[in-house]
């Protein structure tokens, strides 16, 4: 107990030092950065998920609020946006049909967020709107604005319904540790259908409920393997692949009538 | 064991697929059958994605009755002539039917496209049969000799011009008739990921009266261009065909054949029938109730611009 405020003495006393000649002042605020270790990450055929660790610090923090927890930070890995639509079935002579449909343009194929808190224990829902932080508040903008308020925001809820449901978006309350008073851990969710492509991975700062700073950083998710190069194939050379697939299927159908021949 | 499907993009257990190729294969080899019609509504039941089953289905139809096409080709039992017009045929109708493929999946209406043809030509065809073969089995039991229609009988269909002589099948009719079955077939294959012989055969037999020896093997010869195709413009135009998917079916589906043919031949044909019918029908009753059960999700993504 002794050691750690010594400790704790320690770090505002040599801050002191470091900034006193020029800002004495006006101290300087706070900043955020993370650190992935690796800019590309490939995940094999077998993938059923992961845990992402990203590890970032927090720069010039004031040591009396970090000893009170009043600074949260919220990691986003977000994955490359493309255009979604969302259909609604309907009953038509007891039939279920797709009939209304919304698009989305650039909706974040992934969205895992990791949080220090509850997101409604760090700041006003009104700051996440703002910021387009979080999977409640993620701004999803309407291909066609000029539909009525109240399907876009039906449409909106089904679709972050889904997402949640397939994995894509999670939060994981707590997945943010810090270390020490600089140093903090983000553990964010890889669902085992995370999509290929940039990802960015963003750190919000928070100080007693206000926003403060922003980092990101990118991650380039791959897939690695034999059905990669399948699926790579399939994609940049459609035709050869039909070809072979054709073959394929010949080859079978004859070895598997002299290998099995019964008649 | 699963295994990761690079084109459908989930993990499946390959002895479910194997097995589930072997059993279709066994039956395909029982009631002369490609098997396709099976193999696409179990694959959908199994979480496979509408559009890959589909395609996938066309690729692996393709082994089955290359298989069956060389055993009948060995046996002298093919008309090249006649199955050369259908196909052409076929072509036209495979080419329409990507296009229409193309046009459900960008309006969102392909599952229930593909589950309503499904429904309507399983049941049509399942029923037709059943009742047919419960007929025959019923007249077979009272001892009355079964009744079959002579092949030298003519219909509406012989009326038409532009015939064409078909020496193998001892047939001379209108070539409009069979461009049209072949381009009919070719656009149930690309839709539906299905060979057709479930309605080739009696199309054949019942309409065209091409003699039953030279009919399972003219339709699966044909049958081999035609899903060849829809599986070569699925790969192009929709990227959907797995392979890895389709030779697991394969695998399975070549060696259940060979026994299922065996076990046919203890059969007799109007036992055979029924049973196929039965069969088809189940699978119609079962794509029917999924129409109309409520849904567990009503809402439902996909990629937008799928041009």
């Amino acid at each position: 107990m002794a050691g750690m405020r010594a400790f704790a003495a320690a770090i505002p006393l040599s801050m002191l030092f470091a900034i006193s000649p020029a800002t004495a002042q006006t101290p300087p605020t706070e900043s955020i950065q993370i650190g992935l270790s690796t800019d590309a990450i490939s995940i094999t055929a077998g993938f059923s998920g992961a845990d992402l660790t990203i590890f970032g610090s927090l720069e010039n923090p004031d040591p009396l609020v970090a000893r009170q927890g009043r600074y949260d930070v919220v990691v986003v890995l977000e994955g490359p946006p493309r255009p979604v639509v969302v259909r609604r079935k309907d009953r038509v002579l007891g039939v279920w049909i797709n009939l209304d449909s919304e698009t989305f343009e650039n909706v974040p194929v992934s969205y895992s967020v990791a949080t220090t808190r509850p997101l409604q224990d760090i700041a006003e829902p009104a700051k996440y709107k703002q910021l387009s932080l979080g999977a409640q508040n993620l701004y999803l903008k309407p291909a066609d604005e000029t539909d009525s308020p109240a399907t876009i925001e039906e449409f909106t809820a089904a679709l972050r319904e889904r997402k949640a449901a397939t994995g894509l978006y999670s939060e994981n309350v707590g997945g943010v540790q810090f270390l020490s008073q600089n140093l903090f851990r983000a553990t964010v969710r890889l669902a085992p259908n995370v999509p290929v492509g940039t990802h960015k991975a963003r750190a919000f700062l928070f100080k007693s409920g206000m926003f403060v700073k922003e980092s990101s950083a990118q991650l380039e998710i791959r897939k690695s393997g034999f059905e990669q190069s399948v699926f790579r194939v399939a994609h940049d050379y459609s035709f050869l692949y039909g070809v072979f697939a054709i073959s394929l299927a010949m080859l079978t159908g004859w070895l598997g009538r002299i290998i099995f021949r019964k008649d | 064991m699963g295994i990761y499907l690079p084109i459908a993009e989930i993990s499946v257990n390959v002895f479910v697929l194997l097995a589930m190729g072997a059993a279709v294969g066994f039956l395909s080899g029982m009631f002369g059958v490609g098997g396709g019609f099976l193999i696409t509504p179990l694959l959908i039941f199994y979480n496979i994605p509408p559009a890959i089953a589909v395609a996938t289905g066309a690729n692996q139809v393709i082994a089955s009755s290359f298989s069956g096409a060389l055993s009948h080709f060995k046996r002298g039992t093919l008309d090249f002539k006649l199955g050369g017009v259908l196909l052409a045929g076929g072509i036209v109708g495979s080419t329409a039917g990507i296009y229409v493929f193309a046009l459900l999946r960008r309006l969102g209406q392909l599952d229930l496209f593909i589950s309503l043809l499904y429904v309507v030509l399983l049941g049509t065809v399942g029923g037709l049969m059943l009742v047919e073969s419960v007929n025959a089995l019923r007249a077979s039991r009272s001892g009355a000799a079964p009744v079959l229609k002579k092949s030298g009988q003519h219909n509406w269909i012989h009326r038409l011009p532009f015939k064409m002589r078909f020496r193998a099948s001892k047939l001379f009719v209108s070539v409009i008739p069979v461009l049209g079955l072949g381009a009919g077939i070719g656009f149930l294959s690309s839709i539906m990921g299905v060979g057709g012989g479930f309605i080739m055969v009696p199309a054949l037999i019942y309409l065209l009266k091409v003699p039953t020896n030279v009919v399972i093997g003219t339709s699966l010869f044909q049958i081999i261009f035609t899903s060849a195709y829809t599986t070569l413009v699925h790969a192009t135009t929709n990227q959907t065909v797995d392979v890895i998917l389709a030779f697991l079916l394969m695998a399975g589906g070549v060696a259940g054949a060979q026994y299922g043919a065996k076990a046919g031949q203890r059969l007799r044909g109007e036992q055979l029938r029924a049973l196929l019918a039965m069969l088809v029908l189940a699978v119609a009753i079962r794509l029917a109730v999924d129409l109309f059960v409520t849904p567990p999700n009503l809402y439902s993504l996909s990629a937008a611009g799928l041009n």
